[in-house]
């Protein structure tokens, strides 16, 4: 084959999968014309673990740092827009950039802390989680944002894009989060082909060569905590504006830091798609599981043993995390990537 | 004034002196090869000019300009690149990333990155394997990776720790004659390096260390017909 044709080909595919993101950025804005209820809310919450996914991906994918508290970035921004929405009727909007810039600066302190006493891999991940679990433990023992009772955030009664409240339709809700789900894959996309994501690339393949080559660790791993952690402090916003209550359990708890790495892990960590299509096939079994239990249908007489019992879904969880590891060590996107580059081979010979 | 000046650089380990009162001078566009055997300090001695270790004593003078302590990044941007002796590519990501992220150093523009990398692909004999993983390389190109990775951040000064050992006489000469082509480029070497053979072939000038330091220093032919240097590490028969 000549050098024309393998360019050709690139280029064509290029076109398609443009012309595919095209497509199925069509498809999401025309969706909820077509869905009921229960599909609305299952689809939003698909995009709210795929923004969340693609948040803890930027850090954890690309500088390659491995965050297990990333619950804690995102309580920070739950409680600090609600505190600030109930005692002092302060927009959620402007709240929601003020929980973002809290969440960074408490991201950038625990990154500083780790990364300036060299801590690398399990340790780091160790000392992210100590910081969430801080919070959660501080946050369940705080006077001042109501202990575990949590916080309602006051209903207004109707629908408002500028009080970010919608009482009879939830539609909006799905284009919010819609809207943030591409922004932060906008950003990764963008990350990706830059100086900065070359360089966090670098770093978390082989720190001293990346030292070498004239990387700042320190200020690259910052920048990556920083950007990761604003991120994800707004979907802590989002939670709260659309679940209308936060406590600390929900909102700084031990299982959401697992939750949250789920999906891109299946989708593959480090990948710009992984994150969402991690979230397109974990939300609705999760969301499945749980009705399953809730109300066993005749047809499957042995669930009900377990119904009304919680935590199903949680071994769910646990269960398909063994079997990714085990079988797709580079989740999905990396795995559909290893079939192409064999099939490549093979078109060569 | 040479480009690269050490002065009574020490480092300990515990209570190992690794280094003692190391001196020497690299002057600018000569290639220098450290020869040494196993744990003479060849490799700590590239740590501490780089900034990978902290010296306990002494100064790195680089262009007049005092470096020691500053961190690696640094001192990579400064103008001083380095290898590893058991190299390190970034293996997940392709070739010509790895090259790219080099050259990121002296721009952030990404177009002209790809260019320059490009360049040094051709340069470095790795045209053609631009989209392979890095992980799936030979070791003979994993070397001339690392090699072309370091030169991607353009330096003034090359340290290359061991990019001839392992290899085959006739990758060897390969890389011999790479490592000439760098330096008519205009760029100074400073090589460690195991092979005795290469070592002398491509040094303009040798030093050697025993133990932390620096026992003899000339050219090759002085350095083979030394004593000193015959007795604790040539050994009378390879050389006699």
């Amino acid at each position: 084959m000549g050098k024309f044709s393998v360019e050709h080909l690139i280029r064509t595919r290029l076109n398609w999968g443009l012309a595919l993101i095209i497509l199925g950025l069509v498809i999401l804005l025309i969706l909820p014309q077509f869905l009921g209820p229960f599909l609305l809310s299952l689809a939003i919450l698909i995009l709210f673990w795929a923004y969340l996914g693609q948040c803890w991906n930027i850090m954890t994918g690309y500088t390659g740092q491995f965050s297990f508290g990333h619950a804690a970035y995102f309580g920070i921004g739950a409680y600090t827009s609600t505190w600030l929405l109930v005692n002092m009727g302060i927009n959620p909007w402007i709240g929601m950039i003020i929980g973002g810039i809290f969440a960074m600066l408490f991201g950038l302190f625990v990154g500083f802390l780790a990364f300036r006493s060299g801590l690398r891999g399990i340790y780091f991940g160790l000392t992210t989680f100590a910081f969430s679990m801080v919070l959660l433990f501080l946050s369940s023992n705080l006077a001042i944002i109501n202990k575990t009772m949590g916080i309602q955030v006051p209903l207004i009664g109707g629908d408002s894009w500028l009080l970010f409240q919608f009482e009879t339709t939830k539609v909006p809700y799905y284009y919010i989060i819609l809207g943030m789900m591409v922004v932060s894959n906008i950003v990764v996309y963008f990350i990706g082909r830059s100086k900065l994501g070359y360089y966090f690339k670098a770093i978390r393949e082989d720190q001293d060569a990346a030292a070498a080559l004239g990387v700042n660790l320190l200020r690259y791993k910052m920048t990556g905590m920083g950007i990761s952690s604003f991120l994800t402090a707004l979907g802590g916003t989002f939670y709260a504006q659309y679940f209308y209550y936060i406590d600390p359990d929900l909102v700084f708890g031990f299982f959401l830091n697992v939750e949250i790495l789920l999906g891109p892990v299946l989708g593959g960590v480090g990948t710009l798609f992984g994150p969402a299509m991690g979230a397109l096939i974990l939300t609705p079994l999760s969301e499945l599981t749980r009705a399953l239990i809730r109300q066993p249908p005749g047809f499957l007489p042995f669930l009900l043993a377990l119904q009304g019992r919680a935590g199903v879904d949680i071994m769910l969880y646990g269960l398909i995390l063994v079997v990714v590891i085990i079988f797709l060590p580079q989740g999905l996107v990396g795995w559909i990537r290893q079939l192409r580059r064999r099939g490549h081979r093979y078109l060569e010979v | 004034m040479g480009l690269l000046e050490v002065k009574n650089l020490t480092k300990f380990f515990g209570g190992l002196r690794a280094l003692n009162n190391v001196n020497m001078e690299v002057d600018k566009g000569e290639i220098l090869g450290i020869i040494g055997s196993n744990g003479a300090g060849k490799t700590t001695l590239f740590n501490n000019i780089t900034g990978f270790y902290r010296p306990d004593g002494g100064q790195v003078l680089f262009k007049g300009e005092n470096i020691t302590g500053l961190k690696p990044h640094v001192v990579c941007q400064r103008g001083i690149t380095r290898t590893f002796q058991l190299v390190k590519p970034f293996a997940e990501l392709t070739v010509l990333d790895n090259v790219m992220i080099g050259s990121f150093i002296r721009t952030s523009n990404g177009a002209e990155v790809r260019k320059k990398a490009q360049g040094i692909l051709d340069f470095t004999g790795l045209r053609g394997r631009e989209e392979q993983l890095a992980k799936d390389l030979t070791i003979p190109d994993r070397k001339r990776l690392e090699l072309a990775r370091a030169l991607a951040t353009e330096p003034e000064l090359l340290l290359l720790d061991e990019v001839m050992s392992g290899l085959n006489p006739t990758e060897s000469a390969a890389a011999q004659e790479l490592v000439r082509k760098v330096r008519d480029g205009g760029v100074t070497i400073l090589v460690v390096e195991h092979v005795m053979r290469a070592v002398m072939s491509i040094s303009d000038r040798i030093i050697v260390l025993h133990y932390g330091e620096v026992i003899a220093q000339g050219t090759p032919k002085e350095i083979s017909q030394n004593e000193r240097v015959i007795e604790s590490y040539l050994g009378r028969a390879s050389f006699a």
